[in-house]
């Protein structure tokens, strides 16, 4: 008994250690074809913090100041209406420097990175995006003094972008 | 070339805040979504939108693949004098154009 054990225990590690070599070497051949055939649907909350890291370079980001107005339940994701307004008196010595917008779910979480300055009168900016799922998306303002302030809206999409048709 | 929409008020009083709006023609393709055969439709968008006036730049926006296609971009300035605003669309795949818009400050 002991010695059925003594063996196991001697054979066992050299089975697991070929069999994990074979493991990698199919695990190898798979991630080539899982990156070359599959895209991800969606980007991971995760890569939206990166994201939102490289635009404000680890500086604290307090929410309020800036309205995100977005519809809160949008049929069509492949157009959706954004504006985002920032409350600041826009003068030369305290203006908004950069307006941008990340998703959370998009394949890419940037979706647009504004510049402007006290001369746009008023910080607003107002466009269309793509959204692909039923997300958070949050919008960055960047003050002239390095202080970023943030508003973030959740919303509910029926019909995704990126899921349209294949042509 | 590509079409361009532009609503600039053509008259405005000094230091009044005016909304420029703009939209052009583009199909903003992602390079997210693949054919039927299971080739991907390689990305093809414009990156970069500037706004100047009298050749200074007032407004810059980066956009993202996340930009619906013609994307339409409204943001303010003060009109400060008589002049031109020029806007102007950059992309992939060498994509450029320019617009340029009078304007008359009383």
């Amino acid at each position: 008994m002991t010695l059925t054990c003594k063996h196991d225990e001697i054979g066992a590690p050299k089975a697991s250690r070929r069999d994990a070599l074979r493991l990698i070497g199919a695990a190898a051949v798979g991630s080539t074809f899982a990156t070359l055939r599959i895209q991800p649907l969606s980007a991971s909350p995760a890569e939206m913090r990166t994201a939102l890291e490289r635009i404000t370079d680890g500086k604290p980001v307090t929410a309020g100041r800036v309205k995100l107005e977005i519809p809160p339940l949008v049929e069509n994701g492949n157009t959706v209406p954004i504006t985002v307004t920032v409350e600041s008196a826009m003068t030369a010595a305290d203006h908004v420097r950069a307006i941008h917008v990340v998703t959370e779910k998009n394949p890419q979480p940037n979706v647009i990175s504004c510049r402007l300055g006290p001369r746009a009168g008023r910080a607003m900016v107002s466009t269309r995006c793509r959204l692909s799922d039923t997300q958070n998306v949050i919008a960055l303002a960047e003050m002239s003094d390095g202080s970023f302030w943030s508003d973030s809206v959740s919303v509910i999409i029926t019909l995704g972008a990126c899921l349209e048709d294949l042509i | 070339m590509a079409r361009a929409l532009i609503n600039i008020p053509p008259k405005a009083k000094r230091g009044e805040i005016i909304t420029i709006r703009t939209l052009i023609s583009h199909h903003m393709e992602t390079g997210f979504r693949y054919t039927t055969t299971g080739t991907q439709i390689p990305r093809d968008i414009i990156t970069t939108f500037v706004a100047t006036y009298n050749g200074e730049e007032i407004f810059r926006a980066d956009l993202f693949p996340a930009i619906a296609a013609n994307p339409f971009i409204t943001f303010t300035t003060v009109a400060t004098e008589s002049g031109t605003i020029a806007l102007s669309w950059s992309g992939d795949n060498g994509f450029a154009a320019t617009e340029q818009v009078q304007i008359t400050v009383e």
